[in-house]
């Protein structure tokens, strides 16, 4: 799947809910199951910190493909983190640089990545950017 | 006697609103409180017939401005029982306050070595203008502890004092935890070793009646916009041998005698101290808002306030997994709490959703928040216009978020 059919199935998913405590109960199911986070990665340098909670990111690149890692100390926060890690996993840093993130703003969540909440997902998304960047580079 | 909540509540038009259909339960009051009509109105006909800047103008406009900002200064002066005028110094908010004094004063009375007494439970801006005096001259803080239930360790603080303090400066209350302190207590041991005391007043001025002369403190500082006023205004009170003694904290127009390149004089109380055209607008709300507390009267506040308190303790006790951070037996209408084992940020963003606004996080109030190990807290803080009913809404929201988090 591209980064935008992955994005248009989880609206899908979203859009059967018009209650805000069901779309955060979906949220929360889908920061339990997050899959773990490798405790050998939870070091500073993969530390988000926002005011309120806290990120951890890790990044690597296996055949030309990212694959991430990450956890929050925030469940709600760490359901977003898992939304955004499924649709960004498994894709060429290319095409995670090129990603437009409209799913956010579709599913009614997009007062989380306003910079006023300070929850470590803006950084986040930066961060991601910036490793995909990273790693590009250095393809080349 | 007593006060008719109802009446009250349609005093402020705010509470009238809904957010995502629900309406509003206001329980973020040691943020901000909200504003009753007659301020907000108090404001308005500034702009609407009066405005002018003040203390310069021959016209009528800017006697009539001038003259009204003024009778908020002795206002204020009587709402707290200062010995004179004089003694007010209009500032934008607590933080402008404690930053002239920890300059003014911290610049004047301290030299390298010298000591300043905080508490364990200040709010950063009773932390930070000590830390830039502490860069600055080399001085040295010293943090009076907070016990497990979150009052302030008496007999520890009591031990800070040397010969090298030079200020205490303390919270009248905390506004993480609602712990009223012990002022007086704490006012009469520093001025047994000859050292003036600071009161952070931001949480109590409108909780509670405050007479300064009473309480012998010799600043007592506050903010508008927590006692039903408008923003950007807020009160320095300083006893006049003090304020004399200390330098300007600011220059510029207003708090000058005489500029010449060779040298400048500076105008007399209070003015030495208000640097440039004030808030002239706000003071004004600010002095409709004194009428409103004045006519709902601080001692009925207080009981009403009290009652709520005890009440949503009372709900919140029966909240399964709920912990109470701060339990001091002398307190105003603040809640602190955590629910099991979830993230303050998870409870607040599912509460928001339901149409409560409450405040999550450390509240500025980080070294509290590592005293007692925790990254924040989740914190309902009640004014007079808040019910029971609103009380029962947040214990069943609670339940329910406690079971979606669980
Ligand atoms: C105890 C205390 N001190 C100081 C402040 C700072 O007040 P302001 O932001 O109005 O300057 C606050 C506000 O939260 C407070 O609660």
């Amino acid at each position: 799947m591209t980064i935008n059919e992955k994005q248009d199935e989880i609206i899908e998913e979203f859009s059967a809910f018009d209650d805000w405590m069901d779309k955060y109960s979906l949220l929360i199911e889908m920061g339990n199951e997050l899959d773990s986070f490798d405790e050998v990665h939870r070091k500073e340098q993969n530390l988000i910190e926002g005011c309120q909670s806290k990120v951890w990111l890790h990044a690597e690149l296996n055949d030309g493909k990212m694959e991430f890692q990450g956890d929050s100390d925030a469940i709600i926060v760490k359901g977003i983190v898992a939304l955004l890690l499924r649709v960004l996993s498994g894709h060429t840093p290319d095409e995670i640089l090129d990603a437009d993130l409209y799913f956010i703003d579709k599913i009614g969540l997009k007062e989380h990545l306003s910079p006023t909440r300070s929850n470590g997902l803006v950084a986040m998304i930066k961060q991601i950017k910036a490793y995909a960047l990273a790693f590009k580079v250095k393809q080349n | 006697m007593g006060l008719n909540i109802q009446e009250i509540r349609n005093d402020f038009p705010i509470l009238a609103e809904k957010v995502y259909g629900k309406p509003l339960v206001y329980f973020d009051n040691a943020a901000t409180t909200q504003k009753p009509l007659s301020v907000i109105e108090a404001e308005a006909d500034v702009y609407r017939r009066v405005n002018s800047n003040i203390h310069r103008g021959v016209h009528h406009l800017s006697n009539v401005c001038t003259e009204a900002f003024e009778e908020v200064r002795r206002k204020v002066a009587g709402f707290i029982n200062a010995g004179s005028n004089e003694e007010i110094i209009f500032t934008k908010g607590t933080t402008e306050s404690i930053n002239l004094l920890a300059t003014s004063f911290g610049e004047h009375f301290f030299s390298e070595g010298d000591e300043v007494i905080l508490t364990e439970m200040e709010h950063h801006s009773n932390i930070v203008p000590w830390q830039l005096l502490q860069k600055r001259k080399g001085i040295h803080i010293k943090i009076a502890p907070v016990t497990d239930d979150g009052e302030l360790d008496m007999d520890a603080f009591e031990k800070l004092f040397s010969g090298k303090t030079k200020i205490v400066s303390v919270t009248h209350i905390s506004n993480v935890m609602g712990t009223i302190n012990p002022v007086e207590k704490i006012i009469e041991k520093a001025h047994s070793f000859d050292v003036p005391v600071i009161i952070d007043g931001a949480q109590a001025i409108h909780h509670l009646p405050v007479d300064v002369k009473q309480l012998d403190c010799d600043f007592y500082v506050f903010s508008g916009h927590k006692m039903y006023a408008p923003t950007g205004v807020g009160i320095l009170y300083g006893k006049r041998e003090w304020l004399e003694k200390m330098e300007p904290y600011q220059g510029g127009g207003e708090m000058i005698d005489r500029v010449s390149f060779s040298g400048t004089t500076f105008n007399e109380l209070p003015y030495k101290f208000e640097a440039g055209t004030p808030n002239f607008a706000g003071v004004i709300a600010l002095g409709a808002a004194l009428e409103y507390l004045k006519s709902k009267n601080l001692n009925d506040i207080w009981d009403y306030e009290h009652d709520l308190f005890e009440y949503a303790m009372e709900k919140m006790k029966a909240v399964p997994g709920i912990r109470l951070i701060g339990q001091a037996s002398d307190h105003t209408s603040v809640i602190s709490f955590l629910l099991g084992k979830a993230h303050p940020f998870d409870v607040g963003t599912l509460l928001d959703k339901l149409g409560f606004a409450l405040r999550t996080g450390h509240h500025c109030a980080q070294p509290l928040m590592d005293r007692f190990g925790i990254p924040g807290t989740v914190r309902a803080s009640f004014a007079f216009y808040n019910t029971r009913d609103e009380i029962d809404r947040l214990s069943e929201a609670l339940n329910r978020v406690g079971t979606m988090l669980g």
